[in-house]
């Protein structure tokens, strides 16, 4: 009897990845890779980047040329939506009503946009951002806006906001935590972040939320905050996170928490579905605990390890987290996860627009967060994968030598 | 249209027109070569497109920046000194004929 091959649900990174991976492993069974989206694999970073800004259009951002899956007999599947999953016949059943037979089964679902809970959040110039399609709309309705209200102070909203403000566009972000992406940095680099914005003239509106989307013959005219005020507005775009696409995994049975539940192989409850990606919650290593993890590198890096266990090399998952983001002129580059440190200390100097700063938990390094300093964030992923024993103090000696400590650790 | 030569790890060669403008790496994954894997998209934050460019082509191209320096450090095969990221090279008039070899492995 023949296998009945890989059905990978999703055709994102992780999804597309995921493919690519069992072919370069030597995979010889057949490999289903299907997605609601009508467009072939792309890479959604540039979504908030260089696509809205003009500078990459959509052939720059498909992650292959369509020939790539034939040539790896990749039978890619677009615009259809998986409406269920049987595990006990081992099938995926598409809204067409064709049932695709699997021996094996990714989840690369990824995640869906949190939707504004305020009056006036459904007229038409409140978008969001996550797919190609959405990113054409957005791109198409920016250059025709004026005045533009972005909700979130994370990485999407303050990249959109960089873009809107590059084309020279009136731009207002409206952050309900007393900071810039608060979650995830440092008060020193929310500063940075902050200052930076500013200098281009972006306001930066943060500890109010928005109350109502005020309009006047379903046009928006402004933003409504929690704390009175009114912010002339006529397009808004909407940041504020996403939830992860579950409802699959939930109807066949599998267990689901923040995300598709999985263990150190990226197994689901059942032993032939895999969750990976924006979807899935895993044990992460090195927070010790279980995240969901929104990134190219967890997606990219829980795809190859899934393909490889698929193959036959069964590994467990223990990438180191990174992440990026590019804000005007600016990249900051994070390494580790940073959540649950008791200790920051910094490298280099803010004032000349170079700085890291070093997470430690318990004494022992687990984050760092650069800008301008890209050895620190290359040595820091060497340092926190390794475990090194670097101090906060040498952390913090810009004389203290963190290449040959790395070095160091890798060789014993 | 320059001609960039690709050369796998084992020796294989594959000659592709890439237009002025367009870097090694996004003309390499547009031409089905295997060796070039780009998974940050070309970024600078992964390194994952490393190759090593041919010596009489290398002094030839404008120098690495701090931030790609920063990504050979983790290059899966170690670098060279004739180590780039392929993303970081855009090809021009001048580069007809550059010769690129392609690590081991790229991650």
């Amino acid at each position: 009897m023949t296998s009945a091959g890989t059905v990978i649900i999703g055709t994102g990174l992780a999804g597309f990845q995921t493919a690519a991976s069992l072919r370069a492993e030597g995979y010889q069974e057949s490999i289903t890779l299907v997605g609601e989206e009508p467009h072939i694999p792309y890479q959604r970073p540039p979504l908030s980047k260089g696509f809205p800004l003009g500078t990459q259009d959509r052939e720059s951002i498909e992650l292959r040329p369509q020939k790539f899956y034939l040539d790896h007999k990749i039978n890619l599947i677009v615009g259809e939506k998986v409406v269920a999953i049987d595990p006990a016949e081992r099938n995926a059943r598409l809204a067409s009503g064709t049932r695709l037979a699997y021996d094996k089964l990714v989840l690369a679902v990824g995640a869906s946009n949190r939707l504004l809970p305020v009056p006036g959040a459904k007229l038409d110039s409140v978008l969001y951002l996550r797919s190609l399609d959405e990113a054409i709309v957005l791109k198409e309705r920016l250059i025709s806006a004026q005045n533009v209200a972005v909700v979130g102070g994370g990485f999407v909203g303050l990249e959109l906001a960089a873009v809107a403000s590059s084309l020279g566009k009136s731009v207002t972000v409206i952050e309900a935590l007393p900071r810039l992406m608060s979650r995830v940095v440092a008060p020193v680099i929310s500063e940075y972040f902050a200052d930076l914005h500013a200098s281009k003239g972006v306001k930066l509106l943060c500890g109010v939320s928005v109350a109502e989307i005020a309009s006047a013959n379903g046009k928006v005219r402004s933003m409504v905050l929690s704390d009175g005020t009114k912010h002339d507005a006529d397009l808004v775009l909407v940041g504020i996170g996403v939830a992860p696409n579950a409802a699959l995994a939930r109807e066949a049975g599998l267990s689901v928490s923040n995300g598709i539940a999985v263990n150190e192989h990226l197994h689901t409850r059942d032993d032939n579905i895999f969750a990976i990606g924006d979807c899935a919650e895993h044990p992460c290593t090195f927070a010790h605990a279980r995240l969901r993890l929104e990134s190219v590198q967890n997606a990219a890096d829980q795809a190859q390890c899934v393909a490889a266990t698929i193959a036959g090399r069964r590994e467990s998952y223990r990438a180191l987290p990174w992440f990026w983001t590019d804000q005007f002129e600016i990249k900051l580059q994070m390494a580790g996860i940073s959540h649950g440190h008791d200790r920051i200390v910094t490298r280099g100097n803010r004032e000349a627009g170079k700085l890291s700063v070093f997470y430690f938990k318990e004494n022992r390094l687990i984050a760092v967060d650069s800008i301008n300093r890209p050895l620190d964030h290359m040595l820091g992923r060497k340092l926190i994968a390794a475990g090194a024993a670097v101090t906060p103090e040498q952390a913090a000696d810009e004389t203290f030598d963190l290449r040959t400590l790395a070095q160091k650790t890798k060789s014993t | 249209m320059p001609k960039v030569i690709y050369v796998s790890h084992h020796g294989g060669q594959l000659e592709v027109d890439v237009p002025v403008g367009t870097t090694v790496m996004a003309a390499a994954l547009k031409n089905g070569i295997d060796g070039i894997v780009a998974e940050c998209g070309g970024v600078c934050m992964c390194s994952t497109c490393h190759v090593f460019v041919d010596e009489g082509f290398f002094s030839r191209l404008p120098p690495a920046t701090d931030t790609e320096e920063a990504v050979l450090e983790i290059a899966a095969i170690e670098r060279q000194p004739n180590s780039r990221l392929s993303c970081q090279i855009k090809v021009t008039e001048d580069l007809e004929g550059l010769i690129v070899r392609m690590p081991e492995k790229q991650r």
